[in-house]
Formats: structure tokens, C-alpha cells, sequence
């Protein structure tokens, strides 16, 4: 898939995400090298790798939250390799984070709140919202999404993990997004929570594409269309999830060690 | 709170009355009510020195911490530079306005030389905070001490503008519709006004975007650019909300003693606000009034009881920094930490002793 790129970056705007020759250094270690990945719009990709395979740094170079230290990145046919994180997010580009990162002492309303303020106008409001504000129909639409209703006005430090990474979800979906990053959504889950968890990513309006690292086969393969293998910070395999799964290469790499 | 009442469309009178408890929690306590009519008529009872020494005194110190509880306790920035905007608000009313040093002054009358005081003073504790915003932590306390320093060194040696160590004697005061501003009891009720403003303003702040935003950023930043926020942008705005804040606290503070001078805005004054708005607690906009109170009754009346136990008179800001450590030893969170966990105590107890019976 790698000789795909090219003819990708060739219509620019075709691509949701596209990352051209992407590197990114901690001193001396390399934890991504010249990596080239281009996604589809409405594209839902799973992210495969071992430990240090470079899985979350990519995702921090797409964010902004460590920029690349060489290589280029479009989003939707924008350069946005020298944006600073917020201008990216401004665009659609969502995230979630591998280790829930949310404002633990406020409550869940006001977590969802923020997201659903930080992607729209009056981030700098003194007033305080109505009782009509359309951002808090947006909230509460978005905390029954992800079915958090009952625990609304709890603070965040006081819900059990489940809901914490339910939550994170719902930050990653306020507004409007275009492109979402999910790391490690599935961490810690229930089967039970699983399977709620799949019913959230598969009724994503068809729209919007993402990219999601997971450890877990039975999630990863069964809420994607294609799969990019890493190893080392390099992509080692792109394909679909049955190619992938049947590869030798794959299995010994990465099945085999995860059954060891 | 208003979040709380949004996904509700109530328009019932009760349910305005309920969503404006929220908002304002305050209006639900008794004490919240004795204690503002304390204030309000405490001209009544108070004479002259406890009016203005302690009362207007608290008030002015109060709001002056409050705008650091603002940055500290909402924003996680700890500025040392908040007495120093308050104290630069103070000297530019002493510039434009009338004194006598009138080689210095530029005779506006108060009502122009006030507001450009305020709006010189906000743009400098902008221009401050978009310095110490490069920083985090303990950076941040340090450049902020810095400026103050640098500050009060850069006042004593200009005698142009800022009349060197002598600082401006004289400032006029408002005087219209009859009234001299500045006579104990008006003037306590300005400073009332402008701090209760000044709290209620914070107050609710705190639970509209802005405010919400920059505890957001508080607690974890990262998040906050990853949710579409500018960060910096976020708290360099906030040093200007607390800027205004700081100078209305300094404009009170020029009125009051009807001079200024180095001493007013030295380092050793910088930290007081610090000991005040930690000792009160910087969780609630409250704290630092608290705080005040108790910094000024002990600087007040400590001299008199050192005194009277054959020390140094001038030894009490000894009592302040005892004062100081037992409560940041005892309560990370000032006299409201101790306070609630208090009445946390209380209540916990009184549920045994109620439980107790069921079981004995």
C-alpha cells in the first residue's frame, strides 16, 4: 500500500489524512521513521503494534501535541504540520487518550461542556450559558450518546473507569468532527462495556472517519475497513483485516508475541 | 451553576428562583445574609479607625488577594505581581490626576484620571501575565516576582514620573454631588461596593465559559489545546480579568491613604498578598477576604498584645508567618479548608451519634 500514496497525495483534497515521510525524534531515538500513511475520508482504520511499535507518538504528531521533527501532514489537503494543536482540532480533528484525560473536579456536564465549547465560538464568554444555549442541547445530546445520562452531575473523579473512558469518547465527539484518533479506546473495559463500546464506534455517522489503536483484535476488526501494521516506528504492513490477520509476517510479529 | 438549569426548559417562577440558588449558593446560607447586613450597616457600629483601618482596610487587601485567588485557585498561576499592578494602578492615578507634587501630577480630574488608571493598569498586568504564561509553576512565581521587584526598584529611582522614594503626596479624592468620597463612611461604602462587585464578578465568572475554560486549562492543559482551546491565549486573558481586578483593589488603595510611595508596592508587600490569599484559602473566591481580615486585625492589634507581653511591638508579622505556617501545615487550603472540614466533622459526628443510638 505504501506505492498508494503518491497517487493519493496527487488529488490532495482526496484524502482525509495524509502523512508524507513523517519522522519524529527523541534525541537520538527515533520513535517514528518516515512513516506515509494516507486515509480516506469516512476511512476507518485500525492501528496495530507492539509496545514502543510508535502507535501514540504517531497519533501525538497528527495532534500537534509532539510536532513531527520532519515529514508533512494534510488534513483534508491543509498542510497542517506547523499548526498548533488547537487550530487542528478547529479543523475537525478529534482525539482520545490512551490514559483518560479529563478534568477530574468538574462534573461530567461540564467536561462535555467544554469540548462542545472549545470547537465553537465564545471560548472567551463571560456570560454564562442560557437556559436555550444551543452548546447545552449539544451536551446533553452528546452525554446520552454515550449514555452518561444518570451521572451527569457527578464529578468525573467520582465515576467508575468504564464511564471515565466512555466519557473521554464523548469529548472526542463534540462538534463537528471530521477525523477522529481513538487511543486505545477499549483500556480496562468490561466485555460488556466492549461490546457498548463497538455500538458507539459503529454508529458514527459513515461521514466521519478514524483511526483507532487497539490491542484488542476482536474490537479493532471488527469496527475498521483496513489495517496499517507498525513496528520499530515504521509501517510494516498495510491491508485489509483479513489479509492482516492471515499474514505470517503479522503473526509472528505481533499475534504470536501477544499469545506468548 | 446556569449549566445545571440549561437542559431543563423551566421558565416556572420557582424554578427561576431554584436556578438562581444554584448559581448563587450563597443566597441560601443565613450567615451568607447576617454577614452582609453586618457590612451594610456597620457605619452604625463602627467608629471612624475600625471602619476605615480595619474594615475598608480588609476590603481593599481583599480585593487585591482575590484577583491572585482568581489566577491561583482557578487558572493554577501563582502571580507574586498582583500588588504590583494594584500598586501601578495606584501611582497612575497619582500621576494623571491631582496631588502636590505638581511637577508630577497632570491635574486630570478624577473621573478621567481614575479610568485610565484602570486601563493602564490592566494592560500592564496583560503584558505581565503574557510574560509569565512562557513559564509554569514555580517560573511563573519567579518572573512574577521579578517584575514586582523590578517594580519597586524602577519607583524609587525615577523621579519623574513616579517621585522617586518620596513617592506622591496629597491625592486628590472625589468630591460631587456634595460629598466628600473620601469621609469615613462614604468611602467605606465604596470600597464595599467595589469589592462586592469585584466577588460576585469572580463568582460568576467561574461557572461561564471563560471561567470554566481556564479551570479546565488548571487541570490539565494538554487536554484543553486537544479540545480546540488556545491555552495561552486562555491565560494571558485571565491575567487580564485579574489585572482589572488588582487595579480597582489599587485605585481604592491610592483614595484611602492619599499617597503613594515605594514602600506600598515592595516585595515584602507582593507577599503579603500571597500570605493573605493563602491563609484565607484560594479555593473560593471568599478566602482571601477572610485572609485580609485576619492579616489586618494581627497587624492591627499584635503590636499592642507583643507589647504587652514585653516584646518588640514590631514583631508581629512574626505572629503572621506562625499564623501562616500552622495553616498551610494544618489545611492546604487556608481558614475555608479548616472551616469546612470543621463542619464536615460536625456533621459526620452528629450522623454517629444519630446511627449510635440505633445500635446501643
Amino acid at each position: 500500500m505504501d506505492n498508494a500514496a503518491p497517487r493519493f497525495s496527487a488529488v490532495g483534497a482526496g484524502a482525509a489524512l495524509e502523512l508524507r515521510g513523517v519522522t519524529r525524534l527523541f534525541g537520538a531515538l527515533a520513535a517514528l521513521t518516515d512513516v506515509t500513511i494516507t486515509v480516506r475520508p469516512g476511512e476507518r482504520r485500525a492501528v496495530l503494534g507492539s509496545n514502543g511499535a510508535g502507535k501514540t507518538t504517531l497519533f501525538n504528531c497528527v495532534t500537534g501535541d509532539f510536532p513531527p521533527s520532519s515529514g508533512t501532514i494534510r488534513f483534508f489537503g491543509e498542510d497542517i504540520t506547523d499548526f498548533p494543536p488547537y487550530e487542528r482540532i478547529r479543523r475537525g480533528l478529534r482525539r482520545t487518550y490512551q490514559i483518560s484525560a479529563l478534568f477530574p473536579g468538574l462534573t461530567v456536564r461540564d467536561n462535555v461542556y467544554l469540548a462542545c465549547r472549545g470547537v465553537s465560538r465564545g471560548r472567551f464568554s463571560p456570560l454564562r450559558p442560557g437556559a436555550n444555549d444551543a452548546l447545552m442541547h449539544a451536551t446533553e445530546a452528546l452525554i446520552q450518546a454515550v449514555h452518561l445520562t444518570s451521572v451527569r452531575e457527578q464529578r468525573v473523579a467520582e465515576l467508575a473507569h468504564g464511564q471515565q473512558r466512555q466519557l473521554e469518547i464523548a469529548l472526542a465527539l463534540a462538534g463537528a468532527p471530521r477525523f477522529i484518533l481513538f487511543d486505545e479506546p477499549a483500556a480496562g473495559l468490561s466485555p460488556t462495556e466492549r461490546r457498548e463500546l463497538i455500538d458507539i464506534l459503529t454508529s458514527l455517522p459513515a461521514h466521519i472517519g478514524y483511526i483507532i489503536i487497539e490491542h484488542d483484535m476482536d474490537v479493532a476488526l471488527r469496527v475498521v475497513e483496513s489495517v496499517t501494521m507498525m513496528h520499530n516506528g515504521r509501517v510494516f504492513k498495510e491491508g485489509l483485516p483479513h489479509e492482516i490477520e492471515a499474514d505470517p509476517e503479522v503473526q509472528e510479529l505481533y499475534l504470536g508475541a501477544g499469545h506468548e | 451553576m446556569s449549566l445545571v438549569q440549561g437542559a431543563h426548559q423551566e421558565t416556572s417562577q420557582p424554578a427561576k428562583v431554584r436556578a438562581v440558588l444554584l448559581a448563587w449558593p450563597e443566597f441560601n446560607k443565613p450567615a451568607v445574609w447576617l454577614v452582609a447586613v453586618i457590612l451594610l450597616i456597620m457605619p452604625f457600629i463602627a467608629n471612624g479607625f475600625f471602619l476605615i483601618e480595619i474594615f475598608a482596610t480588609t476590603l481593599i487587601l481583599g480585593t487585591v488577594a482575590l484577583s491572585l485567588m482568581f489566577l491561583a485557585g482557578y487558572g493554577g498561576m501563582v502571580s507574586l505581581m498582583q500588588l504590583t499592578v494594584a500598586g501601578f494602578a495606584a501611582y497612575m492615578v497619582a500621576v494623571f490626576g491631582m496631588s502636590a507634587n505638581t511637577n508630577i501630577s497632570l491635574g486630570w480630574p478624577w473621573w478621567l484620571a481614575t479610568p485610565m488608571a484602570l486601563i493602564l493598569a490592566t494592560a500592564f498586568g496583560t503584558l505581565g501575565g503574557a510574560l509569565a504564561v512562557r513559564t509554569e509553576g514555580i517560573y511563573t512565581i519567579m518572573i512574577t516576582l521579578a517584575i514586582g521587584a523590578a517594580f519597586y526598584y524602577f519607583t524609587n529611582q525615577n523621579w519623574a514620573i513616579f517621585g522617586g522614594h518620596t513617592g506622591i503626596n496629597t491625592i486628590a479624592t472625589p468630591r460631587f454631588w456634595g460629598i466628600d468620597w473620601r469621609s469615613d463612611i462614604p468611602f467605606y461604602y465604596v470600597t464595599l461596593g467595589v469589592a462586592a462587585f469585584c466577588y460576585f464578578a469572580v463568582q460568576y465568572v467561574s461557572r461561564a465559559p471563560f471561567g470554566l475554560a481556564l479551570q479546565g486549562v488548571r487541570d490539565n492543559p494538554r487536554r484543553m489545546a486537544a479540545l480546540g482551546f488556545n491555552v495561552n491565549a486562555h491565560r494571558v486573558a485571565a491575567y487580564a480579568f485579574a489585572a482589572f481586578i488588582a487595579a480597582l483593589g489599587g485605585v481604592l488603595q491610592v483614595w484611602n491613604y492619599r499617597q503613594i510611595s515605594p514602600g506600598s508596592v515592595s516585595v515584602g508587600a507582593c507577599i503579603d498578598i500571597l500570605i493573605i490569599a493563602v491563609v484565607g484559602g484560594i479555593t473560593r473566591p471568599v478566602g482571601p477576604f477572610i485572609g485580609a481580615f485576619i492579616f489586618v486585625i494581627l497587624r492591627t492589634f499584635a503590636l499592642d498584645l507583643l507589647v504587652k507581653f514585653g516584646l518588640d511591638g514590631n514583631r508581629f508579622r512574626l505572629l503572621i508567618g506562625l499564623g501562616f505556617l500552622a495553616i498551610v501545615f494544618w489545611s492546604s487550603d487556608g481558614v475555608i479548608g479548616l472551616w469546612e472540614r470543621w463542619r464536615r466533622g460536625a456533621a459526620a459526628a452528629d450522623k454517629r451519634a444519630g446511627g449510635g443510638h440505633g445500635h446501643g
